[in-house]
């Protein structure tokens, strides 16, 4: 299968490399590039914990071809921070609320959450409640997560 | 004093050593101390070693359910584009290995025992091309000649008696219920359910002469080692598994599976390592399901709401000669009096994937099952639910007489009672509508056997006054790296900061492993066993016996002496010992378990019967606690496992071909956190000495044993409709609703 260029913005290096247009964007990551924090639980759009930031935005990576995110801005949750020393404020928070157990969700959940947090107008408690209902995490009953939204909504006012 | 290190935990210990000690980390809710790692993406999980030269594996999956492979169309698969083997070795397991198991599962992987089980693997440079060619695959077969049902209730089905249990029989049951003033009689189904740990089963294979390394996601390393050898043939030290952080386990990663094999086996043939990352379709199709039941469960209670009798039979189902078989009535052996019961499970063998450890086995579907038909019984004498569980403890064990080591039930109740605000409850079904919903209130039990099994740890106090843990044990989530480093750092007076934590790897002393709630108990008990040595050695330097020996804050002291550092102390030596702890007598004598109790309110939409949880507390009580936030992070997420027994989970079968229908997250439906309301968890402080000597007991899966039938019972006390079909979906509730425009009834 033919390979084609590809090159983009991740976490603020700019990157490159030649892909087969069938390999997803999470495989592209995680397998060429050796960035593995986005984790593949579903492949199919379920879980959410593929999450990465395009553009901005909150995308599963599982649906998103390599190939698509040419020339465009990819942030996955290595970029939040420079590495678990200096944590990201809600990197920080999953910490304090114990948001995680075995932590292979967690990477969606904050990617997720760090869009929303930087959005104009930011969105409220319950908006951010509704757009993490798409994410699983089988270990935790969520409640971590939830006292995480309500610090940052907390925060905010 | 002598201290009683001796390895077969024989005698409950009392000394009640961590109490003594000055640190004050033990049972202190910490943060996970590789939670940074976490959230940073940084932490290491089975399929993310960096590994040169590594190529990609994918296994094929049978498109029969029974028969044999007769033949595999390797040429085809082998002239595509990158790849580099089809691999059909007799050595390929076609089914997982359960918990502890310590021996290879039933392999040759040509035999097809049930729908999509593994029956090759393909190789090739990346990935995309070796998916393409398994799928391309062609796989010829022979239909078995006498094959078995797909269905537990298949008319021809054979039930056997299984060989891993046995009944408990006492008394006259038939004649009690004959006799009760009161009785129930019903029968009630519970569906398969998937561990569906968010990390699907992934290793890497590579091979260093005829030594096997493996980074994988595994839960019991000792014994997988031991798994993996046996299905190669080859001596289990020279397999080592390397697996620091697993992304959850809950009883799918107990014993190894089909991609660690099947990558071993790719790579010796290849001669480069080789990763198998399992699709979530295969996972859920190949790896382990929890047994569905059909349970009857006879109550027969005097006058005085107390049982005189107590029946609970199971039918669950296995693979034909698989030794599992769901042990359903567990509990139901130490909870309640009666004493003429029939307990008595029995396995039908159908074809269907593995049936093994899913979170809780036994309990997890058992007492939902028995705490509903409590609460139709409670119903029946006119009692409050919580006044005839009361009522019914025993004193000893029925018919085995056993003592209690510590049960902490009636506090649990009553303080859960209050806390929950049980007494706003409405004893009649129907009598409290918000708006379109009914709402309700239930309650039930919470218990899990607690067991210890054998565990080594090693600690060293470093010559720099700072200490090391090692133990192969791993950390699922469960929070080992908090609780060893805890039990450590308050045996050796250090701060959490100068205590490391080294897991994960079979190289290290063999823990317990992530399993039965047993693992912060054994390996804790081991590391406290090495920590004690430590101390003496210490106290010997310092010339004061081990009890005077004061440890904090990275100082020795004793009597009056001045705290003097324990670099100082060590004087450039470092102290290194092994822990070791095995089950001994008190595990016989004494029932040992944890206890709790659920309350759950909810409400059941008047038109659609659709069933939300409003909210929910849980009061558990498992003897120490050794941190507050990890046990209660494990209680939390085991209440919402009970929110998906109860209203969600299911695995479905189609009987006509035994293929798993739900083979997904789509479609295999987990809570979201949409489905979980607030939840209030309560622990219990106790101490359990015949337990373990750190005077905890296990707490891993307590948080769902019970947790269904409390919802279950608050959906009838909404409603007063009773499905006894869990889980109770709607189409279940809505042709038996009361009129949606009666306001009460
Ligand atoms: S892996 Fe992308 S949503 Fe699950
Ligand atoms: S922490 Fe394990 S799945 Fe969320």
């Amino acid at each position: 299968m033919s390979l084609h260029f590809v090159e983009f913005e991740l976490n603020g290096c700019q990157i490159d490399g030649m892909v087969e247009a069938r390999r997803t964007l999470l495989d592209f990551l995680r397998c060429d590039v050796g960035c593995t924090g986005p984790h593949a639980g579903c492949e199919h759009g379920v879980c959410g914990a593929c999450t990465v930031l395009v553009e901005g935005q909150a995308v599963r990576s599982c649906l998103m071809l390599a190939v698509q995110a040419n020339g465009k801005t990819v942030e996955t949750v290595e970029g939040l921070s420079g590495g678990p020393k200096e944590l990201h404020p809600i990197q920080q928070l999953f910490r304090e609320e114990f948001a995680l157990q075995c932590g292979f969700c967690t990477p969606g959940f904050l990617m997720t959450l760090v869009a929303l947090d930087r959005s104009e107008p930011r969105p409220n408690a319950a908006e951010m409640r509704e757009a993490l209902s798409g994410h699983l995490c089988r270990c935790t009953g969520y409640q971590g997560v939830l006292r995480v939204i309500d610090r940052l909504t907390e925060d905010r006012k | 004093m002598h201290l009683p290190l001796s390895e077969m935990y024989n005698e409950p210990d009392d000394r009640n050593v961590l109490d003594r000690m000055r640190q004050g980390v033990i049972g202190q809710p910490l943060d996970r101390p590789e939670g940074a790692l976490k959230v940073s993406g940084q932490a290491t999980y089975a399929a993310e070693w960096r590994i040169d030269g590594c190529v990609e594996g994918v296994l094929v999956l049978a498109e029969i359910a029974q028969g044999q492979v007769t033949a595999i169309d390797r040429d085809a698969a082998l002239a595509r584009d990158g790849v580099l083997a089809v691999i059909a070795d007799p050595a390929m397991t076609r089914r997982s290995a359960q918990g502890m198991a310590a021996k290879a599962p039933q392999q040759d992987a040509a035999k097809v025992e049930y729908f999509g089980q593994p029956v090759a693997l393909v190789v090739a440079r990346t990935f995309e091309q070796a998916r393409d060619a398994a799928v391309a695959l062609r796989v010829d077969y022979a239909d078995a000649a006498e094959p078995v049902p797909f269905d537990p209730h298949a008319p021809d089905v054979k039930v056997e008696a299984p060989s891993s249990s046995k009944p408990v029989e006492g008394g006259d049951l038939d004649q009690a219920m004959r006799d009760a003033a009161f009785s129930v009689d019903v029968e009630y189904d519970t569906p398969g359910h998937a561990s569906a740990a968010m990390e699907p089963h992934a290793t890497i294979a590579q091979w260093q002469g005829d030594s096997l390394i493996l980074h994988g996601s595994y839960q019991m390393l000792a014994y997988n080692v031991k798994e993996i050898a046996d299905c190669l043939g080859i001596s289990p030290d020279k397999v080592r598994i390397i697996a620091p952080y697993v992304g959850g386990g809950f009883g799918s990663k107990l014993g190894i599976t089909h991609e660690a094999v099947a990558a071993a086996l790719a790579a010796r043939e290849l001669g480069r390592p080789v990763r198998v990352v399992m699709s979530r379709q295969q996972v859920f199709q190949t790896v382990m399901r929890r047994s569905e039941t059909r349970q009857r469960v006879r109550l027969a209670a005097d006058a005085g709401g107390r049982l005189i009798g107590l029946g609970h039979e199971a039918l669950v189902s296995n693979l034909p000669g698989e030794k599992f078989a769901e042990p359903v009535t567990q509990a139901t052996e130490f909870l309640y009096g009666g004493e003429n019961r029939l307990l008595k499970v029995e396995v039908a063998r159908i074809s269907r994937l593995t049936a093994g450890s899913v979170r809780a086995p036994g309990e997890a579907v058992g007492m939902q099952v028995l705490e509903a038909a409590m609460d139709e019984l409670a119903e029946k004498i006119g009692i409050d639910p919580i006044e005839l569980r009361k009522r019914n403890l025993p004193a000893t064990v029925p018919v085995q007489g056993t003592p209690y080591s510590s049960r902490m039930l009636t506090q649990a109740l009553e303080q859960g009672a209050q806390a929950f605000g049980w007494s706003a409850r409405q004893d009649r079904p129907c009598q409290t509508r918000d708006g379109d919903w009914w709402v309700g209130m239930g309650v039930a039990s919470a218990a899990r056997v607690n067991m210890m099994v054998p565990a080594q740890a090693r600690v060293t106090l470093r010559a720099d006054g700072s200490a090391l843990v090692e133990t192969d044990q791993t950390d699922i989530g469960t929070g080992s790296y908090a609780i060893l480093g805890q039990i450590a750092g308050e045996m050796l007076g250090l701060p959490m900061a100068r205590v490391d934590v080294k897991l994960g790897d079979s190289a290290l002393p063999p823990g317990a492993g992530s399993g039965g709630s047993f693992g912060a108990i054994s390996t804790g008990s081991a590391v406290l066993y090495a920590c004690e040595e430590i101390r003496k050695r210490l106290a010997k330097i310092l010339g004061c016996a081990a009890e005077e020996l004061v440890l904090k804050d990275g100082t020795a002291s004793h009597g009056d002496a001045a705290p003097r550092p324990l670099r100082d102390v060590l004087g450039g030596e470092d102290l290194t010992t092994t822990g070791k702890i095995k089950p001994g007598k008190t595990a016989k004598a004494f029932s040992q378990a944890s206890y709790g109790a659920f309350f759950a309110e909810v409400g059941v939409h008047a038109f659609t019967g659709e069933v939300r949880v409003r909210r929910m507390t849980g009061v558990f009580g498992f003897g120490r606690v050794l941190n507050a936030k990890t046990a209660r992070s494990q209680c939390l997420g085991g209440m919402v496992w009970g929110i998906g027994s109860a209203l969600t989970e299911e695995l479905a079968f189609d009987t006509r071909d035994g293929h798993l229908v739900n083979h997904d997250l789509a479609e295999y439906h987990v809570p979201v956190h949409a489905d979980v309301p607030a939840i209030e968890v309560i622990l219990l402080e106790e101490r359990d000495a015949a337990a373990s000597p750190l005077q905890a007991k296990g707490v891993g899966e307590l948080g769902i044993c019970g947790a269904a039938g409390a919802i279950a019972n608050a959906v009838y006390n909404a409603c007063g409709v009773r499905v006894r079909s869990f889980p109770l979906t709607l189409d279940k509730i809505v042709p038996s609703l009361p009129d949606p425009f009666a306001q009460t009834l």
